[in-house]
């Protein structure tokens, strides 16, 4: 009877981010795990919070739906003030500051937040569950990230942080390869992660505007 | 922990006292189809065989509960007054299945946030303006909608069998004759499911919640007889 | 009224030599220039109607209701400020869910009246307050049938078998004594009370109005209810064609 109520879940799932010098990929798995469960197959984790930023999430999904409402509220009551959409830096910010107001009562949500910065830039911003964050080239968050992330390191050379004068994050590659990267490195993922399968969503945000494809993943 | 204080004094779920068993749903052609037994069990004892745990819910959504049977009566009497206040604006308009949903979702995600949950599965399903509706929502607030969706024990050992059988457009008698194949295996394997099952369907025209009726049970199975037989080191 | 004017009537909490509250004699003269307000009780229900008198042609249809329901078996027709009404009729409300929250059973239609009538005469007692500038109609069924009440701004309330407020009272409740209650379905009722209320309204002095009714009947399942749109029209027609029949004599 000593046992105390235990207000998380961990859901699963994968995401990761791309970005490139005019283009940015990120993507996320739709399966949606309790322990040793499947809930279902087809669950977005990504959300569009911007014309030019788009979050995926991974965690306890409570958490992560109610953190998105959270930040799709803050960005209607910023358009209504300034009448423009957030840039994706900005919103890299409020996010950092959403997680980390409840520091002392996380939300269990492993971000990653891809998009284009004022000067049509890839960028990508990764995130901690209580908001520290950074701006990188690639990343990946959730339960298939350790699996993933020596991949991305080993194929995007992301030059050192300690480089200085700094060296732009963004990765060399050209918008279809990073597409591809992103396939494989799932395909992966899904044969040695349970809570990563079923699909693999995977949003590409350019100049020309947004776009979205699916690819099946192992299912079991 | 900010919250770790004020637990031993204040009142609040730690653990459920009376709690029902599995709630299945699926979608078919008309609707949702909705299945669960009638027990409410206290612990392992059997104190309760004829707790309704599907209700209907305003003109076009059912709900259905695992879990608490307390909580669960404590959250028709929300639905209740809500329901009674949307009727009250006599406009024409009223809630559907999706706005029920996200309604207890938010009634469950924030009891978790006050550490105060209400001990829930919930199974909603609707139709309304020719669109099926059918999700979840768990104790801790987290949700989704899916074809066929099970709670508790159903999620293990009914939803394999809605994954392979289930399929889109069955007609009335299949999508029962489907409920019944699942029920039937969680009540050989569920030791917390009693022989006393209710179904209730939802489409465009309305919802009806069936009266209780009992599967027949064969026992008679090789497994049954001597569950040791192909195990080897087991008794 | 001879002591206007003498001080006595700037407060709620003062009365006048003679014993009497002017404030709430005023606001009862705000119920008294209101559009017309009927409610009956038939043999097997409640019928309510508002001759609701419309500010603007650009209004819309149906908008600024002056009958709301209170619980799924009670509703309000409101005389005088729709706006202080708005006030009783949200009070009403939740005196109506506490008490199925406590008693498990919807509130009797007594039960309601009485503590809307508490809520109202609260508002005379303090100098900071002001009574309601409306009065209003109870009407509901309960286990004990159908009942109509009426609470005034004084705090007053009395059953009613036929009650009326607003501008057309008087000749309203003659009309109203013509009827045989005891025997008149809610149906029928509707049509007399849309009769009285198109046959009180001048069409050369007053504004132009619009027909707004509810009732809680059998046919209504008991529940409370605007009358049903394809009933209201007819009750309309037959309004207008008595109308026509009298100016013809």
């Amino acid at each position: 009877m000593g046992s105390r109520f235990n207000p998380y879940d961990n859901n699963g799932g994968t995401c990761v981010a791309i970005a490139g010098v005019d283009y940015c990929v990120v993507a996320a798995d739709t399966r949606m795990s309790t322990g040793y469960s499947i809930l279902t197959r087809d669950y977005s984790k990504i959300c569009q919070l911007a014309d030019k930023s788009v979050l995926a999430s991974s965690g306890f999904q409570a958490d992560v739906k109610a953190l998105q409402k959270n930040l799709s509220a803050k960005h209607l009551i910023y358009q209504h003030q300034h009448n423009k959409q957030m840039s994706c830096p900005a919103m890299a910010q409020l996010l950092s500051n959403t997680l980390y107001y409840k520091r002392f009562f996380p939300y269990y949500a492993f971000n990653v937040l891809g998009g284009l910065d004022s000067e049509g830039k890839g960028c990508v911003f990764t995130y901690d569950a209580v908001g520290s964050y950074e701006r990188v080239g690639y990343s990946t968050q959730g339960t298939g990230s350790t699996l993933i992330i020596p991949v991305l390191d080993n194929q995007l050379k992301s030059p050192s942080p300690l480089l200085l004068p700094a060296k732009d994050a963004v990765t060399p590659l050209s918008e279809g390869e990073a597409v591809d990267l992103v396939k494989d490195v799932f395909a992966s993922a899904t044969e040695r992660d349970i809570y990563t399968g079923d699909q693999v969503e995977i949003v590409i945000i350019n100049a020309s505007g947004i776009k979205r494809e699916y690819v099946q993943l192992r299912r079991d | 922990m900010a919250h770790d204080e004020d637990v031993a004094g204040s009142e609040r779920t730690l653990y459920p006292y009376v709690t029902g068993t599995s709630v299945i749903g699926i979608k078919y052609k008309d609707g949702i189809l909705m299945a669960a037994d009638t027990g409410g069990s206290y612990g392992s004892t059997l104190r309760y065989k004829s707790v309704e745990r599907m209700k209907v819910i305003g003109k076009h959504s059912l709900l259905g509960a695992s879990g608490e049977i307390s909580d669960f009566q404590e959250i028709l009497r929300y639905l209740d007054e809500l329901i009674l206040y949307d009727n009250m604006w006599d406009d024409g308009n009223s809630l559907g299945p999706k706005e029920i949903h996200n309604y207890l979702n938010r009634v469950m995600y924030n009891r978790r946030n006050k550490f105060n949950p209400l001990w829930n599965s919930l199974v909603l399903g609707g139709v309304k303006n020719g669109n099926k509706y059918l999700g979840v929502v768990t104790m801790l607030g987290a949700h989704y909608e899916d074809n066929h969706v099970a709670t508790g024990f159903g999620n293990h050992l009914a939803v394999p069998i809605l994954r392979s059988e289930w399929k889109e457009g069955m007609s009335f008698e299949e999508a029962v004759k489907l409920l019944e194949k699942c029920l039937l295996v969680l009540l050989y394997r569920d030791r917390s499911s009693i022989n006393k099952f209710q179904i209730a369907k939802i489409t465009e025209e309305g919802a009806t919640i069936y009266p209780a009726y009992s599967l027949k049970t064969f026992w008679g199975f090789s497994a049954f007889q001597n569950p040791g037989q192909f195990a080897e080191g087991t008794w | 009224m001879s002591s206007i004017g003498t001080g006595y009537d700037l407060s709620v909490t003062t009365y006048s030599p003679d014993g009497r509250l002017f404030q709430i004699e005023y606001a009862a003269k705000a119920v008294d220039n209101s559009g017309t307000v009927i409610g009956i009780k038939c043999k097997d229900g409640i019928v309510m109607g508002v001759e609701k008198l419309i500010a603007s042609k650009m209004l819309l249809a149906g908008s600024n209701r002056r009958i709301h329901s209170v619980h799924r078996h009670s509703g309000m027709a409101v005389a005088g400020l729709a706006a202080d009404g708005r006030q009783i009729v949200t009070r009403a409300k939740s005196e109506a869910t506490n008490y199925e929250r406590i008693y498990g059973e919807p509130i009797p239609v007594k039960e309601l009246a009485d503590r809307v009538a508490s809520y109202v005469h609260l508002c005379t007692l303090y100098w900071w307050l002001r009574p309601f500038g409306c009065g209003v109609l109870v009407g509901g069924y309960d286990r004990d049938g159908p009942q109509l009440y009426m609470v005034e701004p004084s705090g007053i309330s009395y059953r009613y078998f036929g009650a009326a407020l607003g501008k057309g009272r008087q000749a309203a409740k003659t009309e109203i004594e013509k009827l045989k209650l005891s025997e008149l379905t809610c149906r029928q009722g509707v049509i007399e009370v849309a009769k009285i209320i198109y046959g009180i309204h001048d069409e050369a002095k007053d504004k132009a109005f619009e027909l707004e009714m509810s009732w809680v009947c059998e046919e209504s399942d008991r529940q409370h209810q605007k009358v049903p749109d394809d009933l209201l029209e007819q009750a309309k027609e037959a309004a207008k064609a008595a109308l026509e029949e009298m100016d013809a004599d």
